[in-house]
């Protein structure tokens, strides 16, 4: 019921299927991300949110696998070691190669093991998208091995919604629990924290974000979530102090 | 006598209580859930993922891979699990019937898997299973250009009847009963699927065409309303 309500009430989120028309000839506008021409009108081609902004009418995807960008940061896990790099699954449709020459620090053909070994997991940026071939490089700041923390999995599509406007939400978490926090553009989010409350915490509270994506002004709900949230844990850690005083 | 009403009261040319919902099973990349009276359909699709082994990558575009399942609790007396030379074709035909909505040429060498499971069974489950998934590709985020619907309309004695049930696919008396499933692309009004068991003649399929194009509208605007509404 709050779902259907919200999406009435905005109808900017209107959510649009393949097929459907979204734009006459009289609307004069331009076939952008995921649309296509059919005729005269512009159609859609995946399901999402409709967006014309300017001249240009695109789809926001809601739903589906990873679709990489140039200049994506994003979380993978090496499958595989070659001789000229480390092949790394990052969700996407496709496997991705991190090159030898892309680490930052000369490495060994021997010692390729020893920098990054078949499991671990690196932040990694994609600087090169081929036909069926992503380049990724881990060359730059915060890039490389993530050695402690946890790590957790949402829908892609949901990283947007995640991180906020100019970093706004996810700011939000990181002073309310402490934690650093990298979500990667693949919904591979690193969080590295004090102590493990602190990083479920964290945790709990990106969870919350990606049950509630659709509502609006979800800013001001996750600031509401963290203070009450935030109290709970505090009174869950009172009792065990008394028991030690016992 | 002949023909002339149906069992459960439903007119000629109207279709069963239809449900439909979208992002059922979590750990799928899409998936949906369609249910026409007593047949049930349950669709998730996974990918575009690269395609292994490598020699059944195609180049040029992906892949489409359709696997229909029957349950072997879903009909009366137990049916035996797993492949069969019926799933086996049916597979097939959703495949090709699905494949003309898809525009898989920007993903060479990846495969997306559709596996359709059919827990509760009374006639047209392979509609029941191209609706589902449809629904579920398009949850997937696979680019498509329209959307399909599919409806079994049936030739019973002398009558065009739309979205048959075992009980009148099993009718014996006067000219029998035909069973005629169709799919359409919707929006282009493209005809992707056509099978047809029994005996008609060319003037009656013309008006089973019809009535499929009609009775496809009407699934198609079920499937919308689920699609809309997902989270």
């Amino acid at each position: 019921m709050t779902l259907k309500e919200t999406i009435k009430k905005d109808k900017k989120r209107e959510i649009v299927i393949p097929g459907e028309i979204i734009a006459t000839e009289k609307d004069d506008l331009l076939p952008g991300d995921w649309t296509a021409k059919s005729g005269k009108n512009i159609i859609a081609t995946r399901l999402g949110v409709l967006d014309k902004s300017g001249r240009i009418a695109r789809i926001v995807p809601i739903s589906g696998v990873y679709s990489p960008r140039r200049g994506n940061v994003i979380i993978g896990q090496i499958e595989d070691i070659t001789m000229r790099g480390w092949i790394t699954d990052i969700k996407a449709p496709y496997s991705a190669f991190l090159l030898l020459k892309e680490c930052p620090m000369f490495v060994k053909e021997s010692e390729m093991e020893e920098v990054y070994g078949v499991g671990d997991l690196v932040v990694a940026k994609i600087f090169n998208i081929g036909r069926a071939s992503i380049d990724l490089t881990t060359k730059g700041r915060g890039l490389g091995k993530i050695k402690e923390g946890i790590i957790m999995e949402i829908n892609s599509n949901r990283v947007p919604r995640v991180i906020g406007k100019e970093g706004s939400m996810i700011k939000l978490i990181k002073t309310a629990s402490g934690c650093e926090i990298t979500v990667g553009q693949n919904g591979v989010i690193w969080i590295k924290g004090k102590n493990s409350e602190d990083e479920l915490f964290a945790k709990q509270a990106i969870e919350f974000i990606n049950e509630n994506t659709i509502i609006e002004g979800l800013t001001d709900k996750v600031e509401e979530w963290l203070k009450k949230n935030k109290k709970t844990v505090k009174k869950e850690d009172e009792p065990e102090v008394k028991e030690e005083k016992e | 006598m002949g023909f002339t009403k149906r069992s459960d009261g439903r007119k000629m040319d109207e279709i069963r209580e239809m449900t439909a919902k979208v992002g059922i099973i979590p750990n799928a990349d899409g998936s949906a859930m369609f249910a026409s009276g007593d047949t049930i359909a349950f669709a998730s699709v996974f990918g575009p993922r690269t395609l292994n082994p490598k020699h059944q990558q195609d180049p040029e575009k992906g892949v489409l891979r359709v696997h229909y399942n029957m349950l072997s609790f879903s009909v009366g007396e137990r049916i035996r699990p797993g492949l069969s030379r019926r799933s086996q074709e049916i597979s097939k035909v959703t495949e090709w019937a699905l494949a003309p909505a898809l525009l898989l040429d920007d993903m060479p060498g990846t495969a997306v898997d559709v596996h359709i499971n059919i827990i509760q069974a009374n006639a047209g489950t392979r509609c029941a299973g191209i609706n589902a998934a449809a629904m579920a590709l398009a949850h997937a985020g696979i680019p498509m250009k329209d959307m399909v619907s599919a409806v079994a309309i049936g030739k019973i004695d002398d009558k065009i009847v739309t979205d048959i049930t075992k009980e009148e696919e099993d009718y014996k008396e006067g000219e029998g009963s035909t069973d005629i499933p169709v799919s359409y692309l919707v929006n282009s009004e493209r005809l992707t699927l056509l099978q047809l068991d029994g005996k008609i003649r060319i003037k009656e399929l013309k008006q089973a065409l019809e009535a499929g194009k009609a009775a496809c509208k009407k699934v198609f605007e079920i499937q919308k309303a689920a699609l809309k509404e997902t989270k």
